[in-house]
């Protein structure tokens, strides 16, 4: 593990600092406009507004990972959570302004691009076939990276993905909160 | 689907077409438009609401611009994930240029009064002396100020409140008793509060006296023209005046500008778009600038974070939220001494808790599964009155859309690391088990001594601390001195005679104290002094 790990490492300290140019780069070469919506995306076909299906892989690869411990374990439950997560990050990334958006557009460019998920991600396989421990350190990795910019990227994918599951009803019986009170009274029912 | 017990009296005076309220949605424009009046307001949050309804009660043609939509208590539902893409700047997720610090900021009808915590603070007498020694403001004393207070505390209900704090709340003063620390009640505006804890969300039970339900609808009965959903883009100006504004109605979605284009040419201009859309409205339309003061000495508060884990429920998601505060580690030092801060507790919901906490995984979960036992703390940093702490500065991207750079400097670290401090005592103090101080390397701890060997070895650094902020001032700072401010004392432009700023962009420094009264306060006075300067001109041109 620590072997297969360690190239990736020492790659990521001289890929770093070019993280980003190679994202102008990437920009350029391969224009990741959010736009049209593909018509199916993961698991068969979701509800996105904006997100491409290699988006919507990602996030469906990282809810898992982020927000282990939180999820149903029971697998339709799961299945429909992870679902309801990609759809409202979607629905989340949408409602910012595109100059916001343009910056998670950059951010998903850097991790879904092949030689970018491989050399400043860590991740060799597809998103699909990416291992829960190969994301976990991932994760691990950018949280305390010593470049402020994947510093940054760490917290704005756990921040949005947690955003997204926590706004969702579904999660709200693992942390004994009841909603909203007086929902008959004040018509929310 | 029931109907709510509240009427929801704004929705229903806007349907009532014999109300006559001109309300314009500029998402649903058809062409371009022009429109004359005597004063345009830029903004409708805490100085925009109170500048319209003086102005127009003035007898003045008023037309109030507003980027955001206009909802009202039944869109009001309670629910973090409706309400902050609706009634927040970016969701709710607004940050600075390097994403150390998340900035809470409204953007819909009322502006941040629609969706603040109700805390209800005069400006602190130390920060009006510092304003008159140092930014030459000679009409700010506490007596200048009192009768606009008075009047605007009277307009809005805002009172002691009546009822027992929260346990959030009650802990945090608890922790302060216990160690001999002064704490006291926070006065809210509020009026037959049902003491729900969702004040963030929009009021549903219109008990809040936001700008939406109070200045907002008086207005528009003395026949202020309502724009909303509509973005200012540009002012244009020649020989010292301005001359023109230009606006674009946004999207359906309220994301992105639409096609079309409202021109309103008036005679007076009054800027109450927060501390940092005024700057950037101002910086794109290229207004004279001679001293490069404009945008600079943005403040926020700086506020940094402590959860603690209690034996009991505590619920902060329950009941009114901050209403006990301490201003001892204010009080107890100089103003442009080493920095001090306001200790508060603020509403803890799962989204606003879940994106707080650091971490991910089952170390984020496991502190999730504790929400209704979790307690936070929250300070509160005064920045602006020592020249350690010179704030952000709002510049522009290459869109035109607002950036605020704010580095946490030295002097501001060493007073989140003293508060971190304090906080964990106050909740050990109080019987909390477990305490946290929010850091990326962080981890929770079981004693004060534990406490503070850790805090104290904490790199205080950008985004390794939770910084968070709700309130932002400054940037079209007032002052006596036209090479350091952008405005003087009365709001008015240094160099343009008929724009103004009636918000909290206005002030030199932060408030040290929760913002909205300091706003409501400033603005009540200049916009009644605009008033009195500008009904004669009108009159002139009817006689």
């Amino acid at each position: 593990m620590t072997l297969r790990f360690q190239p990736h490492r020492r790659h990521l300290l001289k890929v770093g600092i070019a993280g980003a140019l190679v994202l102008a780069v990437s920009r350029s070469l391969e224009h990741h406009a959010f736009a049209v919506a593909s018509p199916a995306g993961i698991q068969g076909s979701l509800d996105l507004k904006i997100l491409a299906n290699k988006d919507a892989d990602v996030i469906a690869a990282l809810a898992p990972v982020i927000l282990a411990g939180s999820l149903p374990e029971e697998v339709v439950s799961r299945q429909i959570a992870i679902n309801e997560v990609v759809e409202a990050f979607d629905r989340t990334v949408a409602g910012l302004s595109p100059s916001v958006q343009r910056e998670v557009e950059e951010l998903l460019s850097l991790l879904t691009m092949p030689i970018t998920r491989r050399f400043v991600v860590g991740i060799s396989a597809s998103w699909p076939n990416a291992t829960e421990d190969e994301i976990k350190q991932f994760l691990d990795r950018w949280r305390n990276h010593r470049f402020g910019l994947l510093q940054q990227g760490y917290q704005a994918l756990v921040r949005l993905m947690i955003a997204c599951w926590y706004g969702n009803p579904l999660s709200w019986g693992r942390i004994s909160y009841e909603g909203p009170p007086f929902a008959k009274e004040l018509g929310l029912q | 689907m029931t109907a709510s017990v509240i009427p929801d009296f704004i929705k229903i005076a806007r349907e009532d077409k014999s109300r006559g309220w001109k309300v314009l949605d500029g998402s649903r424009l058809t062409a371009d438009i022009d429109i004359e009046c005597d004063v345009v307001i830029v903004g409708s949050g805490a100085g925009g609401g109170t500048s319209a309804e003086i102005l127009s009660a003035a007898g003045l043609n008023v037309v109030m611009i507003e980027e955001g939509p206009f909802k009202s208590s039944t869109d009001f539902r309670m629910r973090e994930r409706d309400a902050y893409p609706q009634l927040y700047q970016e969701s709710a997720g607004r940050q600075t240029k390097d994403k150390g610090i998340v900035i809470l900021q409204g953007r819909a009808v009322g502006g941040s009064t629609t969706v603040n915590w109700t805390s209800s603070f005069r400006t602190p007498p130390t920060t009006l002396a510092h304003w008159q020694r140092v930014w030459g403001l000679k009409d700010y004393t506490v007596a200048d100020m009192l009768p606009w207070f008075q009047k605007m505390e009277a307009r809005l209900s805002i009172e002691p409140w009546g009822v027992a704090p929260n346990e959030n709340n009650d802990i945090l003063k608890r922790g302060c008793d216990k160690l001999g620390i002064p704490a006291a009640a926070i006065k809210r505006n509020v009026r037959g509060c049902w003491n729900l804890g969702y004040c963030g969300m929009g009021c549903p039970t219109n008990a809040k006296q936001s700008m939406l339900v109070t200045t907002i609808p008086a207005a528009l009965d003395h026949g202020l023209s309502l724009i909303h959903s509509t973005r200012v883009e540009r002012l244009a100006n020649r020989y010292g005046r301005i001359t023109s504004l230009v606006a674009l109605g946004m999207d359906r979605e309220g994301v992105a500008i639409g096609r079309y284009k409202i021109r309103v040419t008036a005679k007076h201009y009054v800027l109450a778009g927060g501390a940092i859309n005024n700057p950037a409205l101002m910086l794109r339309s290229k207004l004279p600038d001679p001293y490069g003061a404009l945008g600079k000495r943005t403040f926020l508060h700086p506020s940094s974070v402590s959860a603690a884990i209690m034996d009991g429920k505590v619920e902060a998601y329950s009941g009114a939220p901050q209403t006990i505060y301490s201003d001892h580690f204010l009080d107890t030092q100089p103003v442009d001494g080493v920095i001090g801060y306001k200790l508060e507790a603020p509403p803890i919901h799962p989204i606003l808790a879940g994106i707080t906490l650091q971490g991910f995984g089952t170390e984020h979960a496991t502190w999730m599964k504790r929400l209704p036992n979790m307690h936070v703390a929250i300070a509160l940093m005064r920045d602006g009155f020592h020249e350690g702490s010179i704030g952000g500065s709002v510049g522009i991207r290459a869109d035109g859309s607002p950036i605020l750079d704010y580095k946490i400097t030295h002097y501001v670290w060493h007073g989140v690391r003293r508060s971190l401090l304090v906080m964990a005592e106050v909740q050990f103090a109080a019987g909390a088990k477990i305490v946290m101080p929010l850091h990326e390397d962080s981890k929770p701890m079981r004693s004060w001594t534990e406490a503070k060997k850790l805090i104290e070895s904490l790199p205080m650094e950008t985004l390794r601390t939770r910084i968070a902020s709700a309130h932002v001032m400054g940037g079209c700072a007032m002052g006596a001195d036209a090479r350091v401010s952008v405005t003087r004392g009365d709001g008015r432009h240094h160099q343009l005679d008929n724009l103004w700023i009636f918000d909290g962009s206005a002030f030199p420094t932060s408030i040290g104290a929760n913002p909205q009264l300091s706003i409501y306060g400033m603005a009540a006075r200049n916009a009644t002094r605009l008033s009195e300067l500008i009904k004669p001109e009108i009159q002139i041109k009817f006689a």
